[in-house]
């Protein structure tokens, strides 16, 4: 066991501890939980205030959820790559400074684009009007 | 060997369960108390009727959860249905491994024990990487129930969260910069050394943070993911008794971790305010109570648990303030101010602490 | 310590294969998540406690999150006859087969023969050059001198890098605009 790893040791039991305090606690609730049905039919199916659930058959949806964690891993990456720079800033001193500038100026400039490319907006709220809507 | 190694397993064990426990019991606690401030804060009384003046209230509730039937819809995926919620709640709670109770430890048949489980060389990063697999479960609870209220809560919840933890994670770098640590302890010994809370230099970090830290745990005004208007209560509409107990959990221990971390590295953790001031030495009023190291260790736990209460506060506040945002808000808010504000600030940092000569 | 490395090893190639033979997508990102996590652990049992922490973080907290929004976007969730079809199965085989052969090559060319066991303390002794920060400071440290010094240029052509990502995700995603 060196050095490195023995701090991790109490993460690793804290992981096993936390999902059997997790487990547990559902366990208990199945061993003390009422199991009675009174209508089997109704109280699984889907929340739909006892409607008969619609099947969301079009479970697609709209392509700026995709934007938006392609975004999020790329500054992520980013946050990353400046949390040992920002350790190590003080024995740097301008260089450091700079070199950063450097780094997220072109982040900058990609985050300008993203914004003009208009991949940023949700709309206003508003409900969209249809196009031909007369009068 | 062996026996220290065994020792050193033994004390961990101790730790965690203190810990776990803390975390735990404190959850019925803090939903007791947020319905008693908000309550306060709409002229109401707040729970009033189990117990003196409601004070067992959130007790009934949890029992009343774990009586409950365990149900599991059948259109829902059954084993990814059954650990969604164990994904949510695990991390939430492994965070709090690296966070520091107390400044000074205590000894204990001659074994030192120290106010945290452990102290990481890259502490904040741990509870960073640890807490965005929460986002992980949120999603598979949701696609699991395969009913569209929590399908659309969880596609939405996840966009929020993701999209929130950038700006969380850079409001975070300018107290790093400060600090030249990620270790949570050492975060805050750094401060001592400074003689100043990095509240005062990163009060742009901070707003950013805690803003972010809210929306990160989907509370209100942030909490579009189950706004109960339009998507039921979102991606746990499914879920009932102590599985979505588990799910309430969870978001209590991340305003927790939310609250330590920003206690940590905004406010001085365990330190006193202007702990270099010797007159107010009088402030860590244990140090007089009681006899040797338990003074210390107390004094160091009073101030966690007080700056973290004052967190937890402002949570309760902001609810009880702020309307709902709307999602197009919500995320030109996270990707138009926060985002770049949190970049402006982490140059400012730089330029400032080479300003200040704190470099080289 | 072998104990520890053969254990995350299992558990990191067991959850693999279950990856790829999974016919549920979602259920594969779940498998995924394990083997990410199990190769963390071996990242942290070589003393690269950064790296294990981007690994999670952006791994398991960032891509699986794309993975998922994905699965979900194309309701891909059966992928039925995918894993049957005989071309592609064997199609797989052979480019893992070249995967495999390429590392081994990699290896070779690195001169790397046998994998030596780290010193008590950290980065390998090979990747702190002389007048370095030594082993004792912290391993974020470590990497963040490294990377800023010695690994200067890759350090910033990263950014051009993700530059250069970020304007091809807007160009895929918004074909329209």
């Amino acid at each position: 066991m060196n050095s490195t790893l023995l701090p991790y040791l109490p993460v690793f039991l804290f992981l096993l501890f936390a999902a059997g305090l997790g487990g547990g606690m559902v366990i208990a609730s199945t061993l003390a939980g009422r199991r009675r049905r009174d209508e089997p039919a109704v109280d699984l199916s889907a929340y739909e205030c006892g409607l008969k659930p619609a099947d969301p058959e079009h479970k697609r949806y709209t392509v700026k959820f995709y934007m938006v964690a392609m975004l999020f891993i790329l500054l992520d990456l980013e946050v990353a790559f400046l949390y040992p720079w920002a350790v190590v800033y003080r024995d740097l001193g301008w260089y450091g400074f700079w070199l950063m500038a450097v780094f997220m100026a072109l982040l900058t400039i990609g985050f300008i684009y993203v914004w003009a490319r208009g991949a940023l907006e949700w709309g206003d709220g508003r409900p969209r009007r249809p196009k031909t809507a007369g009068g | 060997m062996e026996t220290q190694m065994f020792i050193t397993i033994l004390i961990s064990v101790v730790q965690i369960s203190i810990v776990l426990s803390l975390v735990a019991l404190s959850v019925p606690l803090l939903i007791l108390m947020e319905r008693k401030v908000i309550g306060f804060m709409q002229s109401r009384i707040g729970p009033k009727r189990v117990g003196p003046s409601g004070m067992l209230q959130t007790i009934a509730d949890g029992l009343k959860l774990l009586l409950k039937e365990d149900i599991i819809p059948d259109r829902a995926d059954k084993w990814v249905f059954r650990l969604a919620p164990m994904i949510v709640l695990v991390p939430a709670f492994v965070a709090f491994a690296v966070v520091p109770f107390s400044g000074t430890g205590l000894n204990v048949f001659g074994q030192r024990i120290t106010p945290w489980v452990t102290d990481l060389n890259i502490g904040i990063l741990f509870i960073i990487a640890i807490s965005s697999v929460g986002v992980f479960g949120i999603i598979l609870g949701g696609w699991a129930s395969n009913s569209k209220y929590p399908l659309l809560g969880a596609l939405r919840s996840a966009a929020q969260m993701v999209s929130y933890e950038v700006p969380l994670g850079l409001a975070l770098v300018g107290g790093l910069m400060w600090a030249g640590t990620a270790s949570m302890v050492g975060i805050v010994e750094a401060q001592r050394e400074a003689h100043l809370w990095f509240f005062i230099p990163q009060v742009v970090g901070t707003v950013i943070y805690f803003m972010a830290g809210v929306a990160e745990t989907n509370r209100a005004p942030f909490d579009l993911a189950e706004a109960e208007t339009e998507l039921v209560s979102g991606f746990h509409t499914e879920y009932s008794g102590m599985r979505f107990g588990l799910y309430f959990i969870a978001e209590y221990a991340n305003m927790l971790i939310v609250a330590a971390v920003a206690t940590t590295m905004f406010f001085g953790g365990w330190l006193r305010p202007f702990p270099n001031v010797s007159w107010l030495a009088f402030l860590d009023i244990f140090n007089f109570i009681l006899p040797g190291q338990w003074g210390p260790f107390m004094s160091g736990l009073m101030w966690v648990i007080i700056k973290v209460s004052c967190f937890i506060f402002l949570y309760y506040w902001i609810r009880a303030t702020f309307p709902r945002y709307r999602y197009d808000q919500l995320m030109s808010i996270g990707w138009k101010w926060l985002l770049p504000l949190a970049l402006a600030n982490i140059m400012g940092t730089g330029a400032l602490l080479l300003w200040l000569g704190q470099t080289g | 310590m072998p104990l520890i490395f053969y254990m995350l090893a299992l558990v990191a190639v067991v959850s693999a294969l279950m990856v790829v033979t999974r016919p549920n997508a979602v259920h594969s990102a779940m498998w995924l998540v394990l083997t990410f996590f199990a190769v963390a652990g071996l990242y942290i049992l070589q003393g690269a406690e950064y790296i294990a922490a981007v690994q999670v973080l952006v791994y398991a907290g960032g891509i699986m999150v794309l993975f998922l929004f994905v699965i979900m976007l194309v309701n891909l969730e059966q992928v039925d006859g995918f894993v049957r079809s005989r071309m592609r199965l064997s199609g797989a085989v052979v480019l893992a087969g070249l995967m495999l052969v390429s590392v081994g090559a990699a290896f070779r060319l690195a001169g790397v023969t046998q994998v030596v066991p780290l010193p008590d303390g950290g980065l390998p002794g090979s990747l702190a050059g002389p007048g370095e920060p030594s082993l004792a400071a912290g391993n974020l440290e470590v990497v963040g001198t490294i990377l800023l010094t010695s690994y200067l240029l890759p350090f910033e052509l990263v950014s051009v890098v993700l530059l250069v990502a970020v304007v091809g995700a807007i160009v895929l995603a918004r074909r329209e605009a």
